[in-house]
């Protein structure tokens, strides 16, 4: 590679192709993508931290808040930590309540990944029909639960709302429906010539890369790595719910494609299956308020891939550590590899086809003694005279373009 | 068979069908049954133990006692508020609901903070129009 030819281009912070910000430094030769480099933190929000200073039940509520697609596996996976701390065995009702919601949030999410998919590959009429065809399970959510996200369906010690016959029928209904259009889109991905030229050998990752980077969910059952937390570490009520785990050996973009409508297609069944077979019961069991010393991990199928919560607690009401680490995280380390001398063009749908969330995955962690031992606190006046003097140093002086901002606007 | 053109059929399908989005706010926007919106206050059934007002992970709820009698009110921030209805899970009275009122814009900021004034027995029908200053707060949220 001749390296007077690489140019670099920064794709964000802030760029059309991403929805939320994160940094890829692509290096370029010619339209060859010759390195990537990640940069993520811009979106930090301090949601492990302030975890810390609100009670589990409020906890639940900010948890629920890491993702707004995810929002039933994050405080699924906290609950059940809490409650694997505090020794609370939920009935078999609430767990197939946790599980059915889990399955509809399923649905949304790959549907809603369908749609941006496509959209990042100019595929817009796909877009609107699949988001068209999401209200339904939108819909659906809101009405079981109270909201279209968030939708605040668990409580610690079992599942928040319980479903009538009259909600039944409903699920069933809408379920039908979505079969049906699910069943039109495989027909699409299957036979649409320009989406399968489109996405084929994009993104590639084989299963040996998959496996070293610790890639998970779709994204990894694309590259043939058979592994699905719902089946081989049950929670919720998939110990009872018969499902397959859905695998492809395409390993690139289009085999995510095809694992995710292949997975609405399994979610389907098992809505159905939760359905017929719901047990009679109490939903919840009485939770403490304190929680007593120990500590937790729980691992959760989201509709992005596995996620892991921890959770330490001393006894109090408020935990002393809860850490959460979305699927992203892991998933993002694979994109690099996957973009490997792709064109700077792949770059959007193959980030996509992971189906980022930044916003979940940001978290701070601090390294000391990397620096050997320089790290130190800054108040936030300190930071700002920091950021001030280091643009001045670097020859950027805001003091002077606003100045010259009010003297245009006068 | 791969060909390109597959959505053909299906936009050509749904010229002639009415759009898929609604007219909001022209055509009423009908939530399900119990929506998770504004969080509505039975002052008669309060017994002031507060316990909404210490699971409320927002810090949107207050709890106001009137003068030395047992009656209280309360007042919601909506602009703080998450619509969790965590409050309404906690209440031991049911002196709390939720209602599927979610058209909760308001055009100054003072209009976000919803009071509901402290109801002696017998119960009156309860008024929900913000009216500040009426009631003393006696914890803050
Ligand atoms: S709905 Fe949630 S945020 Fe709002 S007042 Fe109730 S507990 Fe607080
Ligand atoms: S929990 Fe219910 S009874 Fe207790 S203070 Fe709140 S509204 Fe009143």
């Amino acid at each position: 590679m001749d390296l007077n030819n690489v140019v670099k281009i920064p794709i964000g912070p802030q760029h059309p192709c991403l929805k939320e910000p994160a940094c890829f430094t692509v290096s370029l030769n010619g339209e060859r993508l010759a390195g990537l480099d990640l940069r993520l933190g811009y979106n930090h929000r301090g949601i492990e931290k302030a975890a810390e200073s609100r009670t589990y039940i409020q906890n639940i509520y900010l948890i629920e808040r890491v993702c707004g697609i995810c929002s039933h596996s994050h405080p699924s996976c906290y609950i059940q930590c809490v409650e694997q701390i505090a020794g609370l065995e939920v009935p078999a009702r609430g767990r197939y309540l946790r599980s059915l919601i889990g399955e509809l949030e399923r649905v949304h999410s790959h549907l809603l990944w369908l749609g941006v998919a496509a959209y990042e590959i100019g595929f817009e009429t796909l877009l609107m029909y699949s988001w068209r065809d999401r209200e339904v399970v939108m819909d659906i959510l809101a009405m079981l639960t109270g909201n279209r996200v968030n939708y605040a369906a668990n409580v610690i010690g079992g599942a928040n709302r319980d479903i009538t016959e009259d909600h039944k029928k409903d699920i069933l209904k809408a379920v039908d429906v979505l079969e049906e259009r699910t069943k039109y889109y495989i027909e699409v991905a299957t036979e649409e010539a320009t989406l399968i030229a489109r996405l084929s050998n994009v993104g590639y990752i084989s299963l040996d890369d998959v496996k070293l980077m610790g890639t998970a969910g779709p994204t990894a059952r694309a590259s043939g790595l058979d592994y699905d937390v719902r089946r081989d570490d049950p929670y919720a009520a998939y110990k009872d719910i018969p499902f397959k785990v859905i695998t492809d050996t395409h390993c690139d973009v289009y085999g995510r494609a095809l694992v995710r409508v292949g997975e609405l297609m399994e979610s389907y069944k098992m809505i159905r299956h939760i359905i017929q077979n719901i047990p009679d019961g109490p939903i919840a069991v009485k939770a403490p308020r304190k929680i007593p010393a120990g500590e937790a991990i729980s691992r959760y199928e989201a509709p992005r891939g596995e996620d892991v919560h921890y959770v330490r607690s001393n006894g109090t009401d408020k935990p002393e550590r809860v850490r959460v680490r979305a699927p992203t995280m892991v998933n993002l380390l694979s994109v690099p590899k996957m973009l490997e001398g792709d064109n700077l063009a792949d770059v959007p749908i193959t980030i996509a086809a992971i189906d980022p969330c930044f916003s979940c995955t940001d978290r701070a962690i601090r390294v000391s003694d990397l620096d050997g031992g320089n790290a130190k606190v800054m108040t936030w006046n300190e930071t700002r005279r920091f950021g001030i003097d280091w643009y001045r140093k670097n020859g950027i002086d805001f003091t002077d373009l606003n100045k010259r901002l009010a003297g245009r606007m006068r | 068979m791969k060909k390109p053109g597959k959505m053909l059929s299906e936009m050509f399908k749904n010229v002639a069908k009415a759009p898929a989005t609604t007219s909001y706010p022209f055509t009423k926007a009908e939530m399900p049954k119990d929506f998770r919106g504004q969080i509505v206050f039975t002052s008669e059934n309060c017994i002031g133990c507060n316990i909404c007002v210490r699971d409320c992970p927002a810090a949107a709820i207050c709890i106001t006692k009137q003068g030395e009698e047992k009656i209280f009110g309360a007042y919601f921030d909506l602009d703080v508020c998450i619509y969790c209805a965590q409050c309404v899970l906690s209440c031991p009275k049911k002196a709390l609901s939720v209602s599927p009122n979610f058209e909760l814009a308001q055009l100054t900021r003072s209009g976000f903070r919803v009071v509901f004034p402290a109801k002696p027995k017998p119960p009156k029908v309860d008024g929900d129009k913000p009216a500040e200053g009426q009631v003393a707060p006696t914890t803050s949220a």
